[in-house]
């Protein structure tokens, strides 16, 4: 076993375990930052997923709202400001670990605070649907805390 | 005079048309067969045993295939039999005698031979003879002994159509339980839950029903949307649940005859957590807003909501009525987390119930009233329990990395739920959810079989 290796391992394992963001995703994309990629349309969705972020993360049972999700949320702000025609759908999902009828409402609670937090940023509430699939529509598919983190989200897609 | 007081003679037991297929069924009492019975203690109307000590002490029973008179007959004679055998099996409270025992006996014509039954250690012993009526009709004789005194218990002929015979052999279950323990069996039902196929991400969910022992299964809607938290009307032939239909996650009727859905009231947020009133001519459900959730009565005569509670951003969930109409049970998290608490049917009077270690969610009353049964989930595990109306009395029946939703089934004797097992790998590979049963002291654990995968049980009203 060659230590060094191991050690830095570990080193990373913490640093996932502390963070709030899932190390498979990440949410502090620079805006704009290759937006020049081949085949992304301004605006789209693709657009929104590669140079924005198209998602926001919870702590367990939790939907306040981290300084890397409001930064996410401040850039999707902006970019909704700039394609002002666009209308946004926010699902809120939730991880394995809760019952499936409050996961309902714990889902709805989550999009409903991205929601807020983007209409307090000067978004018009009109733009904004939200629905909740509880964890029904979980983004990974493992029993672990780093899937768990991934699910229990909030992600805005183009309407 | 014999038990006959105890049946309606000629009563039509067909109430649900579509979960009984459609057909008519006819009861009518059957005279004694022996002398003895004649002289037998009284009528039977005392149980011959109590279910606590059933529990401890399964009542030996004998169950031979019933005599019959050629063509369909033959197969139906083992096939009612066999129904009642394993029905009374998943019970927990019988024990059947092995029928390899009583292999060379044949059908029991006229009176049995209770010395033969006596030996055999039999306690109770069902006799009964099947015969074809032409066309599709069909005649099941059924009688119930008590072995020791040699005393006819019960005597019944039924009239149905071939194609109904497994609600004859349900109903003679339910009749042999009822005659020996004293109270209502629950195999006369059905259950609706939710089938689930597909990886995870983009699981099918569709609506299904079966008869309580998993046969009979059909899928009731095309898993174009998904469908979720089905619950039965206590009298009709209608389920309400939630539906994802047309992206507008709403609480649905559904005539289970038709299968019509009907969009429940109007709601600006999402309706979930459906469950009819006790009397069936409302629906509670909770609303979702503000951040929060709230509980509502719909009625369905005007579909005009009434609101029960103002959470103010908290999340009142998953309400379920006391069966006398007085109370509701519900979920809430506006203690800081999911506790249960239980309030006036008109929203008054809301207090906290639930004090154990960890949250605590999914509340269902017991149609007897003595218990309301849950989920809670503390440390790495979930857990369902049940516990007294006030509070007192916690009993956790299972415990597993998940297990969620319990349903009574309609003698509050048994508990329904499902439990779900984690994924092994980043796929999702080894996740499973499947529906269990368990008596609600927590014995008897058994597996429900499905074609899928399963989850959100609900368990109907007896359909007789």
């Amino acid at each position: 076993m060659n230590i060094k290796t191991f050690g830095a391992l570990a080193i990373v394992a913490l640093l996932a375990a502390c963070s709030d963001s899932p190390t498979t995703m990440t949410e502090t994309k620079g805006a704009g930052a290759g937006a020049a990629s081949a085949g992304i349309v301004p605006g789209s969705q693709e657009d929104l997923v590669a140079n924005v972020g198209d998602r926001v993360f919870f702590g367990f049972d939790k939907s306040a709202l981290s300084a890397d999700s409001k930064s996410t949320l401040d850039r999707q702000s902006a970019w909704l400001a700039k394609y002002s025609s666009n209308n946004v759908q926010i699902a809120g999902n939730c991880d394995e670990r809760g019952t499936e009828e409050y996961n309902i409402a714990l889902g709805a609670r989550r999009a409903s605070s991205a929601r807020d937090y983007l209409v307090a940023k000067g978004v018009a509430g009109g733009r904004i649907t939200t629905i909740s699939y509880g964890k029904d529509r979980p983004v990974a598919l493992g029993s672990n805390e780093d899937a768990w983190k991934q699910n229990r989200n909030a992600i805005t897609s183009v309407r | 005079m014999t038990d006959s007081r105890l049946i309606l003679p000629g009563a039509s037991l067909g109430r649900r048309g579509f979960v009984a297929s459609g057909a008519a069924l006819l009861a009518v009492p059957l005279a004694p067969l022996n002398a003895f019975a004649q002289t037998a203690a009284a009528p039977p109307a005392t149980a011959v045993i109590d279910v606590d000590k059933a529990r401890a002490e399964p009542i030996p029973i004998a169950i031979p295939v019933l005599g019959s008179t050629g063509g369909p007959a033959d197969k139906l004679a083992r096939d009612i039999a066999m129904v009642i055998t394993n029905n009374l099996a998943r019970s927990g409270l019988f024990r059947p005698l092995d029928p390899a025992q009583f292999a060379g006996e044949g059908p029991e014509a006229g009176a049995p031979n209770f010395q033969n039954w006596k030996a055999a250690g039999v306690q109770a012993l069902v006799t009964g003879k099947v015969e074809s009526q032409g066309g599709d009709k069909v005649r099941v004789e059924f009688r119930l002994w008590d072995v020791l005194p040699q005393a006819q218990i019960q005597g019944t002929a039924y009239t149905t159509t071939l194609s109904n015979w497994r609600r004859i052999a349900h109903i003679i279950s339910d009749v042999i339980y009822e005659r020996l323990l004293g109270e209502k069996g629950y195999f006369d039902t059905r259950v609706v839950y939710i089938a689930g196929t597909g990886p995870r991400d983009r699981r099918i969910k569709r609506l299904a029903i079966m008869d309580q022992d998993g046969e009979n299964n059909r899928f009731l809607t095309d898993g174009g949307f998904l469908a979720l938290t089905p619950r039965f009307h206590p009298t009709r032939d209608q389920i309400v649940f939630m539906s994802y239909a047309r992206n507008r996650p709403r609480v649905y009727l559904f005539d289970l005859g038709t299968a019509h859905q009907q969009l429940l009231g109007e709601f600006e947020g999402m309706t979930l957590s459906p469950r009819f009133t006790p009397d069936g001519n409302g629906v509670v459900m909770a609303q979702t807003g503000n951040g929060g959730s709230d509980i509502y009565v719909v009625d369905l005569a005007t579909m005009r909501p009434r609101r029960l509670t103002d959470s103010g951003g908290a999340i009142d969930v998953s309400p379920c009525f006391s069966p006398d109409g007085t109370q509701i049970v519900f979920n809430s998290d506006r203690g800081g987390d999911q506790q249960l608490y239980l309030m006036n049917a008109d929203g008054s009077g809301a207090k906290r119930i639930s004090y154990g270690a960890g949250r605590y969610a999914t509340p269902v009353w017991s149609p007897r009233g003595d218990l309301i049964a849950f989920t809670r989930i503390s440390g790495e595990n979930f857990a369902i329990g049940v516990m007294h109306p006030d509070g007192t009395g916690e009993r956790i029946l299972s415990e597993s990395y998940y297990v969620e939703g319990p349903t009574f089934a309609p003698n509050g004797r048994v508990i329904m739920f499902w439990r779900e097992t984690p994924a092994t790998d980043a796929r999702g590979r080894g996740f499973s959810a499947k529906l269990v049963s368990i008596d609600i002291t927590g014995f008897n654990e058994r597996a429900v079989q499905t074609p899928t995968d399963a989850s959100d049980p609900a368990w109907s009203p007896l359909l007789s």
